[in-house]
């Protein structure tokens, strides 16, 4: 590559200006205000850890971590997602407290070779584990508390697909018995929304009509309630009854929260098998190409911190929810303008922080020019000054002798 | 969702159309000819529910990906090539062809293998699966110049009749992988607007088994 430009900054990072930033900001705060009220407790961990700690046990393939040495030559990784650096607290230093565990966060996270537009190599994630419960109440708290930040985002029209990987574990024992690669390549195109390729593998497998049915049916396995009872017929397998048990569950706990009419259940949905061990969820809201919020369940995680513990939790995409809400219209006029010359300083500065104290928006600027002064003071409202526009301007003076003065300035 | 919103399909311009509007007309999908012949790049069917994005075909999975259309129409070739996280939802089994290894007939391994092309991607992981280190040449037309003026030993490419590859003296030395067109979806919009994809998926399915 050619020496960057001086405006240039690295693919797939991005600035965020004032409206932006305010808006993230907010959406952050609304949602993290909404976990709050949930119970769960906001942590800070750093941007850095272990390539062979963290690193290792996060669901991010190895290629897409961003890598670096420190001064001793020790690998480390800019963190990818937040839950195995919150597994790692949640197993030592956490490691007396008691569980179940709720936690929140919001942060930065970096993925490399995500080289295309709108494929970002640092976004923002806010989300929740909940550590230490197995439950299907569990599973649907979550799902419901993703529900919940999203309209708390001001997310109105979105989906949640939920879906159980130990449905297709089991339905697979149970009609592959033994072909372990077949089954390996059935699970990847699934994985990789290849359904096309799925078809033609089941075919090329030979099957007899039923089962190769049974196992082409489970592409329309999507919708309400009525999907469990269909799915609950496909398979006598053990691991795949005690899924669809575990979804019907799930279910009435979403129904007894009230947020059905966002839920359909989707057994095609599977997250990565060697990571998610149960049930996983994906939102997807109208008007944006890309899923806005993931998560699932992780059991076997925490094990590898050293202190096995049932888990699991949900990240929303920040970054992409500001997209969704957009920017509110540029200009915010509700600042107050104090102009001050030396006579007047004293007298401005404090009533500035007068003002401040009470919540305003307060910009001060030296203004020598007693004819500027009486310009704004003449001027329409809202005041417009070096190309920023002000509620109101307030003038203090040595010269003039009166000053509109601050009062309710918002 | 209200019913009413318009179903966006990225429709690949040139050879894969025509055979992909005809079989959606069989389906019974009210598409008006005259279509066909038109230069607008955005075309509303709302008899049919759909609005057509007219695109180039190898930008038909990065319309789809990024959601600007909710379902597509592409070969595999493209797919392949391109590796876009879209769902592969039907094989339309239209525009039949196939990817292939073609050379002169006389090739002979040589030293430095180098394999001209339109698909780099799809020839590196093939050579690489073959255990073959091959250096790749990135061409954007008329691939079979490449072997007969002696810029690459091998080409990589799509062969339909093998008219083109008889006429200028060059074999077809291996099939790669079998290529028609695909239906493929949005992830959020195949979720978002199931009911729709869902039932033009099965109405193009029912035609296409009754076509077989």
């Amino acid at each position: 590559m050619s020496k960057p430009k001086m405006f240039e900054k690295p693919v797939g990072l991005k600035d965020y200006l004032p409206a932006a930033a305010k808006k993230l900001r907010q959406i952050e705060r609304q949602t993290l205000d909404c976990m709050g009220r949930w119970g769960y407790e906001q942590i800070v961990t750093p941007s850095m850890e272990y390539y062979d700690t963290v690193g290792v046990a996060s669901s991010t393939s190895d290629q897409k971590l961003f890598k670096l040495l420190n001064n001793r030559g020790t690998t480390l990784v800019l963190r990818s997602d937040m839950t195995s650096p919150i597994a790692r607290v949640a197993a030592s230093l956490l490691r007396d407290a008691p569980l179940p565990l709720r936690l929140s966060y919001h942060a930065n996270v970096f993925r490399s070779i995500e080289e295309e537009a709108g494929r970002e190599a640092e976004f923002f994630q806010t989300g929740v584990e909940l550590i230490g419960d197995a439950s299907a109440d569990a599973d649907a708290e979550v799902v419901a508390l993703a529900i919940a930040s999203l309209k708390a985002a001001g997310i109105e029209r979105f989906k949640i697909a939920v879906g159980h990987v130990g449905f297709l574990n089991g339905l697979f024992e149970e009609t592959l018995q033994g072909q372990a690669e077949a089954q390996e390549e059935l699970k990847a195109c699934l994985l990789g929304r290849d359904y096309v390729g799925y078809r033609e593998r089941l075919a090329a497998l030979g099957l007899s009509g039923g089962v190769s049915e049974e196992l082409e049916g489970i592409l329309r396995l999507r919708g309400g309630q009525e999907i469990c009872d269909q799915a609950m017929q496909l398979s006598r397998n053990e691991t795949a009854q005690a899924s669809i048990r575990h979804l019907c569950e799930m279910w009435d706990v979403l129904k007894a929260y009230g947020v059905c009419d966002h839920v359909l259940i989707d057994l095609t949905m599977i997250g990565d098998f060697s990571y998610y061990t149960g049930m996983t969820f994906e939102g997807y809201a109208a008007d944006l190409g890309f899923p806005v919020v993931s998560g699932g369940r992780y059991d076997n995680l925490l094990g590898q911190f050293g202190r096995p513990a049932p888990a699991t939790g949900f990240a929303l995409k920040t970054t992409r929810l500001l997209e969704l809400v957009g920017l509110e219209p540029d200009g915010d006029d509700s600042a107050v303008l104090i102009g001050y010359d030396e006579a007047g300083r004293r007298e401005a500065l404090i009533e500035a922080g007068r003002l401040r104290d009470s919540g305003n928006t307060v910009v001060t600027e030296r203004i020598d020019d007693g004819l500027t002064h009486s310009s704004l003071l003449a001027a329409a409202k809202p005041v417009v000054y070096k190309g920023k526009r002000y509620a109101e301007f307030l003038s203090y003076t040595g010269t003039l002798q009166e000053h509109t003065k601050g009062g309710d300035a918002t | 969702m209200s019913g009413r919103e318009l179903l966006k399909v990225a429709m690949p311009k040139g050879r894969i159309y025509k055979q992909a509007s005809k079989l959606f007309r069989e389906a019974g999908l009210p598409i008006p000819e005259d279509f066909d012949d038109t230069r607008k790049l955005i075309i509303e069917a709302p008899e049919a529910g759909m609005s057509f994005i007219m695109a180039k075909p190898v930008d038909v999975p990065t319309y789809v990906e990024y959601g600007a259309a909710d379902i597509g129409i592409v070969g595999k070739d493209v797919l392949m090539e391109e590796n876009k996280d879209v769902y592969e939802l039907l094989d339309l089994g239209i525009a039949k062809c196939r990817m292939s290894v073609i050379g002169l007939p006389d090739w002979k391994p040589v030293m430095h293998p180098r394999v001209a092309t339109k698909y780099p991607n799809v020839a590196s992981q093939f050579f690489r699966e073959q255990g073959q280190q091959v250096e790749v040449i990135k061409l954007n037309g008329s691939i079979e110049l490449a072997p007969m003026i002696g810029l690459a030993d091998r080409i990589v490419d799509m062969v339909e009749t093998g008219q083109t590859l008889r006429e200028n003296g060059l074999v077809e030395m291996q099939t790669i992988f079998g290529i028609t067109s695909r239906l493929i979806a949005n992830r959020v919009s195949y979720r978002m607007k199931n009911g729709a994809i869902q039932s033009l998926c099965d109405r193009l399915q029912a035609t296409i088994a009754a076509r077989a």
